[in-house]
């Protein structure tokens, strides 16, 4: 247990922050890019698990229990973001037969 | 008794507002009991409180009744109020009597209209304006009831609206006598500013307090009250909407345009008298254009074809003798010619009439002809109202009140021998052409058979003006004649008299003479050209110079081509220029600016989540770059 807390101690945290940026830019661009409803909302989570990864890392770093406390709450908010993003997926299917967002754009000015 | 005064106005007003909201669900007896029923109310108690006054008198020589206060701000707080003297009352007897017995005429003459309660609901609400204007005892409440008859005489003028040269006739009343009213308006703030009421007997004696005879302040303020009497009283200049009005309803005619509002003037000369003595210029003014209007009216009325347009010219000629009297200072004389003068221009109005309405709305004197023993009742009214118009010696109304105008213009202090001259040769001038009609219409051969003829309620009007366009000059009788003063010395209790001029009885005897031999020439005159040799007329404007005259006088001396040249042209012109108004580009710029950006921004706006989400992800990345570099 010691060693191991001793090897995580050794990353620095700047690793951990470019893997955030990383990630988040990774989810950005697939939300951009992809056109189908289910990649776009697994593009947001994953934008959102770098976010989380980033408010852990600085509480690493500042010896703060915040970071993972704020964590939990992003998942709740992902959690209840998934859910009413996924009904809002089966509304899109059922009236669009399509899971392409693109469709969906009524309401243009 | 005389609390009773302010039902006289309010009466008719009841009656408007009736026929104007159920109007339409009443039927024509019913309208036509409320219309006449409510004026009849006001002329019984204006009778009635009439002769309960004159008993008072000179004891209490006038009554006030404050209803409520109009408007409170700070120093100006003009009431609700009536004020009953001389002069009011007898506008109020004559504007009541009159109107009631062309009202009763109405409901035979309008019976076919499918506008009858429209017709009774407006003409209700005239009588009520005039009597607000006539009892007022502020100038801000003659305002109110200045405004109400012009109103009413809008509507009233345009009320066949379906042909638009009667909505025209209607706007040129209307605007033309609007620009004597903003001179009157004017005159009013410059009252208020200067002394601080417009209460009339408070600044009657503040105005003669404050300023010395003839001072620029009393000028301005008299000449722009005067503005206001111009256009109402159809006077030089202002004096061209009246004969294009004739396009009304004929008892409209003689209510609005020959008994009552057109006189409003006259009256607001009188009520404000002070103000005019104390500005001999403006005064002299007043003479000056009473004077050229009778002339020019006169000599216009010689060559018209149309009935009404005939009354029309005459009706400014003969208010052009009641500035005359105004303006040399005989105020009884003036309104001793109002009085008479509406009794019997009501009466010539509505024999008119009568001749219109049993020849279908036939106006051509020269298409009518012979008619003395088709329609006798129309032809005695006119007779006698024609006599009485003419100044007939010795047994018509019009004859005293002339009389006594013409006396004025010569003996007063502020009279001239012109004046006088003016008013001889406008009697000379009237009696031709009322008796040219008289000639025309009613003698000679038949040119439109009369189908119709007049029922009981056109015919009684007639009978009863017909006799008050005798008997009215009865209640003053010059010294010559028996020396009876009843209307003058009534009328001194309100206004000052005339100073009693020096006993030339030989000179008033001459002038008398002299007007009534004019009258009797007119006649006579008349009779030779269109009842002798009704051929010479004809053949006398074959001759080109002649003829250019009549074409000149028809069109009432080239005023209206005159003004449309001068006025009416250039404003459409520089309004034609300013189509776009130039000062409503400006707002009109913001809006196409506000519209264009919506066009821009609602572009962006594609409905599609991923461009939002890149719009997001790159505002997001330019706002942390800014906050980087700061």
């Amino acid at each position: 247990m010691e060693g191991k807390a001793i090897m995580i101690s050794q990353i620095p945290p700047e690793y951990a922050l470019g893997l955030a940026a990383i990630l988040f830019a990774l989810g950005l661009i697939g939300l951009l890019v992809r056109r189908n409803i289910l990649f776009i909302l697994i593009s947001i989570e994953i934008m959102l698990n770098a976010a989380g990864l980033a408010f852990v890392t600085a509480g690493y770093r500042w010896g703060q229990p915040d970071g993972q406390v704020v964590f939990l709450f992003i998942l709740a908010t992902a959690g209840a973001e998934v859910s009413v993003g996924l009904a809002l997926v089966l509304r899109l299917y059922k009236h669009f037969h399509t899971l392409d967002v693109d469709a969906a754009s009524n309401m243009k000015g | 008794m005389l609390h009773a005064l302010w039902i006289i106005p309010a009466s008719p007003l009841a009656g408007f507002l009736l026929l104007s909201i159920f109007g339409k669900r009443f039927p024509r007896r019913a309208v036509a009991v409320i219309g006449c029923g409510t004026v009849g109310l006001s002329a019984v108690l204006a009778l009635m409180l009439g002769s309960s006054f004159i008993r008072t008198l000179p004891e209490a020589s006038c009554y006030r009744q404050v209803l409520w206060e109009w408007i409170s701000v700070t120093g100006f707080e003009p009431q609700i109020g009536f004020y009953l003297d001389a002069i009011s009352l007898l506008m109020m007897v004559v504007v009541t009597f009159v109107a009631f017995w062309i009202h009763l005429y109405s409901t035979e003459f309008m019976i076919d209209d499918e506008g009858y309660s429209r017709f009774f609901a407006y003409m209700n609400l005239f009588v009520s304006s005039m009597l607000i204007l006539v009892l007022a005892d502020n100038l801000l409440l003659i305002y109110l009831g200045w405004e109400g008859v012009g109103l009413c005489s809008y509507l009233l003028i345009g009320f066949w609206y379906q042909d638009p040269a009667n909505g025209k006739a209607a706007q040129k009343a209307f605007i033309v006598t609007r620009i004597g009213d903003t001179a009157m308006a004017v005159g009013l703030f410059l009252l208020f500013l200067k002394l601080g009421t417009l209460d009339i007997q408070t600044i009657l004696v503040r105005a003669a307090d404050t300023w010395p005879t003839g001072s620029g302040m009393a000028i301005a303020i008299a000449a722009l009250l005067l503005g206001g009497a111009v256009g109402k009283s159809a006077q030089l200049p202002l004096q061209t909407w009246l004969p294009d009005a004739m396009a009304g309803p004929t008892p409209v005619s003689a209510l609005i345009h020959a008994a009552t509002m057109v006189t409003a003037g006259v009256y607001l000369i009188a009520r404000t008298w002070m103000l005019y003595v104390l500005a001999p210029p403006v005064q002299a003014a007043v003479a000056v254009i009473g004077a050229a209007t009778l002339l020019i009216a006169g000599a216009a009325a010689l060559a018209q074809r149309d009935i009404k347009r005939v009354l029309a010219y005459s009706t400014i000629s003969q208010i052009g003798y009641m500035f005359l009297a105004l303006g040399v200072g005989a105020w009884s004389a003036a309104m001793f010619h109002f009085m008479t003068h509406a009794f019997f221009k009501a009466l010539l109005f509505l024999a008119a009439g009568v001749v219109i309405h049993c020849l279908h709305h036939e106006h051509d004197i020269f298409k009518m002809g012979g008619l003395r023993k088709r329609l006798p009742a129309a032809f005695w009214a006119f007779l006698i109202g024609g006599a009485s118009l003419a100044g007939f010696p010795l047994i018509t109304a019009g004859f005293y009140s002339k009389d006594l105008i013409l006396w004025e213009a010569w003996s007063s202090e502020k009279g001239s021998a012109w004046l006088w001259a003016a008013g001889l040769i406008g009697a000379f001038i009237t009696a031709i052409y009322v008796f040219r009609v008289i000639f025309v219409v009613f003698f000679g051969e038949e040119h439109t058979p009369a189908e119709k003829r007049p029922g009981r309620s056109m015919q009684l009007p007639l009978v009863i003006l017909a006799f008050f366009a005798i008997i009215a000059g009865f209640v003053e009788i010059p010294k010559t004649l028996g020396n009876f003063h009843w209307f003058s010395a009534l009328l001194s209790t309100a206004i000052p008299a005339q100073r009693e001029s020096t006993p030339v009885r030989g000179a008033e005897m001459a002038s008398m003479t002299i007007a009534g031999a004019m009258a009797l020439l007119g006649i006579y005159l008349a009779y030779l050209l269109y009842l002798r040799k009704p051929g010479y007329p004809g053949q006398l404007v074959r001759a080109v110079p002649v003829r250019k005259i009549q074409r000149f006088l028809f069109s009432g001396w080239g005023l209206d081509w005159l003004y449309d040249r001068l006025f009416v042209r250039p404003f459409v012109w520089i309004s034609r220029i300013n189509k776009n108004d130039f000062i409503d580009s400006i707002y009109g710029g913001m809006a196409a600016l506000c519209r264009s950006l919506h066009l821009l921004f609602s572009s962006t706006e594609t409905g599609r989540v991923r461009m939002y989400a890149a719009g997001i992800a790159i505002g997001a990345v330019i706002l942390v770059a800014i906050a980087v570099m700061l």
